[in-house]
């Protein structure tokens, strides 16, 4: 009787994954923004904040390509700028729940019990409030702002995190490879670390762009109610909610802000459904 | 009849939960609770009178006591700005709402389901492919800029709807609200297909389907009488989902039109800090959301015999 070894995964056609076109464009749309929000005072021809009232409300030209708002800045630079806000939105809105989650997550699906429990409840009553309302109401309270915006998301988007880990945690956790890392002996917490995390964690990062969307679009409708960040601040929400009081003369201001978030949201969008399709096709094949 | 015993338990629990946010919410709030419910402008006199009210100088766990029990007793609050209590705001400002939410479902359901099927019959096709392009990026139109934009092209540049109002009489309704309907249904069309399609294709791939196509149904019989039908349940389901959805949908839209509901009501009342029709609001939207959630739980128990058990 002969014993053939059949490798687990082939190493040739693992490196064969053709990546999605999707992925391709989406990624590039994402790193085109961040690029431009990176050198965002080298990019932009004015100063983003440069008042000059001679040339308010002056229609796209050579001069100004996306026209000038209701003080006379530059819409086109404006926009560039606004990518650093709403980028660093998309950044500081997804990374804390992120962390958060993750970690309550890998502990609760891991060793189950109270905590466990105590977290599914959590997530019962976190679900029952809208997440806009919520988000909208902790903000409202705490005062209107970006730090406080940042502050509302962690608070209420973590639950969501902890419980797609959970799910994931615990199908792991009665998988062959974790409990041949425990008769090895290994401590929990490098099994957690060094078995468990990391093959929980590509549902999560497929998740956390497509939730970049979510916070970013949130982020920008903050800004658009006076809620997120604030006027002089170039952020493309703020710059709809001013540029939609001068829209009967001047169609441009609320109009490249919102074209810029849809690229980048489409960006993210397929990015974030790209890397999930990807996920799914590795596992399948 | 477990599972809704169940299920009572929980809501119970949860709505508890509610009144506990709902609660702290207003106590997160830097600096003197009786300061911040009285608003900035309060003369000391109110302040006081409203710590006594509240019982603000007692224990958190006794005011919350008596915060509950004003809630059982039907009082949620009482505005600061407008001198009323919070319910009695909430019955004038639900009526544009609850219209502009029954609009919206008219409006984005059909042609979802439509697609929906469309793209389930075929997975895989183009028209399949270009339906869920569609969806994922529908998730990346911020809902406020599309408002904005139809109200200058549809309503200042053409001129066939008001850009902002309620109006008087029903057909009044329908004209007023076309726009902020259109703008909302537009943003939600792609949740809905999504969903729907998922539903859809999961359904086409259950052992069922393989039994009647063993039996040899045709293809269109399968699609319309067993995949259809079961797939009716999981989209059931998600509706109390799609209803928290469609509030903070509604709430900017609103906004952006100027629609006297209670998303302006929300915004214009955190704007100007009246945090008692802040807390009385997202009190009334939460506990909305389970409702629907558990109505939607017990029909479904009625209609899926597997649930009866």
């Amino acid at each position: 009787m002969s014993i053939e070894a059949v490798p687990a995964s082939d190493p040739i056609k693992q490196a064969a994954v053709v990546l999605p076109w999707s992925i391709v464009v989406a990624g590039s749309i994402v790193g085109l923004w961040i690029i431009l929000a990176l050198f965002a005072p080298v990019v932009a021809p004015y100063d983003p904040t440069a008042v000059d009232i001679a040339n308010a409300l002056k229609a796209p030209s050579v001069a100004h390509w996306f026209g000038t708002d209701q003080v006379g800045r530059d819409v086109l630079s404006r926009v560039i700028h606004g990518a650093r806000i709403d980028l660093l939105m998309c950044l500081a809105g997804v990374l804390p729940p992120l962390l958060i989650g993750t970690t309550v997550g890998l502990l609760s699906g891991y060793y189950g019990g109270t905590v466990d429990t105590l977290l599914m409840r959590l997530y019962d009553l976190t679900a029952a409030f809208p997440f806009f309302v919520l988000v909208l109401a902790i903000v409202g309270v705490l005062g209107p702002g970006l730090l406080n915006f940042f502050i509302a998301l962690a608070v209420v988007g973590w639950v969501t995190y902890a419980r797609l880990v959970r799910a994931e945690v615990m199908a792991i956790r009665d998988s062959e490879y974790v409990q041949a890392a425990q008769c090895l002996g290994y401590s929990d917490r490098v099994v957690l670390l060094r078995h468990v995390l990391p093959n929980a964690f590509g549902p999560v990062v497929a998740y956390a762009v497509s939730d970049a969307v979510l916070v970013m679009l949130a982020g920008a409708s903050f800004g658009f109610l006076g809620m997120g960040a604030q006027p002089p601040l170039a952020e493309w929400g703020v710059m709809i909610s001013d540029g939609s009081r001068y829209i009967r003369q001047a169609w441009w201001i609320c109009t490249f802000p919102g074209l810029a978030a849809i690229s980048l949201g489409l960006g993210l969008a397929f990015l974030g459904d790209g890397l999930g399709q990807l996920r799914r096709g590795q596992v399948s094949a | 009849m477990q599972i809704v015993l169940r299920r009572i338990i929980q809501l119970i629990f949860v709505l508890a939960g509610i009144c506990i946010v709902t609660f702290l919410l207003v106590h997160m709030v830097p600096g003197d609770p009786a300061r911040v419910i009285a608003g900035d402008r309060a003369s000391p006199e109110t302040i006081e009178a409203i710590r006594q009210r509240f019982g603000l100088d007692r224990p958190l766990w006794q005011q919350f006591v008596t915060y509950a029990g004003n809630l059982f007793a039907g009082d949620i609050g009482q505005s600061m700005r407008y001198k009323r209590p919070v319910v009695a705001l909430i019955g004038q400002y639900i009526w544009p709402t609850l219209f502009l939410t029954g609009y919206v479902i008219c409006l984005a359901v059909p042609p979802s389901v439509a697609l929906a099927i469309a793209s389930a019959r075929r997975p895989g096709s183009l028209a399949d492919q270009l339906i869920r392009c569609i969806g994922i990026a529908g998730m990346a139109i911020p809902v406020f800029w599309l408002g904005i934009m139809m109200s200058r092209f549809f309503g200042v540049g053409l001129g066939w709807f008001p850009v902002s109002g309620y109006g008087k009489t029903f057909a009044d309704h329908l004209h007023h609200l076309f726009l902020p309907a259109l703008s909302t249904a537009i943003w939600m069309v792609p949740v809905l297909v999504q969903s729907l399609r998922a539903a859809l294709i999961e359904k086409a791939a259950a052992d069922f389907v393989v039994a009647a196509r063993a039996q040899g149904a045709g293809e269109r019989e399968i699609f319309w009488r067993t995949v259809l039908p079961n797939a009716m349940l999981p989209t059931l389901n998600l509706f109390g989902v799609l209803v928290a959805f469609l509030i903070g949908g509604t709430i900017i839209v609103e906004t952006v039109y100027a629609v006297p509901g209670l998303g302006t009501l929300m915004v214009n009342s955190l704007l100007a800090r009246d945090y008692q029709v802040v807390q009385g609001l997202t009190l009334m939207f939460a506990v909305t959301t389970v409702a629907v959630t558990f109505v939607v739980d017990l029909v479904s128990a009625a209609i899926d015999p597997r649930a009866r058990l």
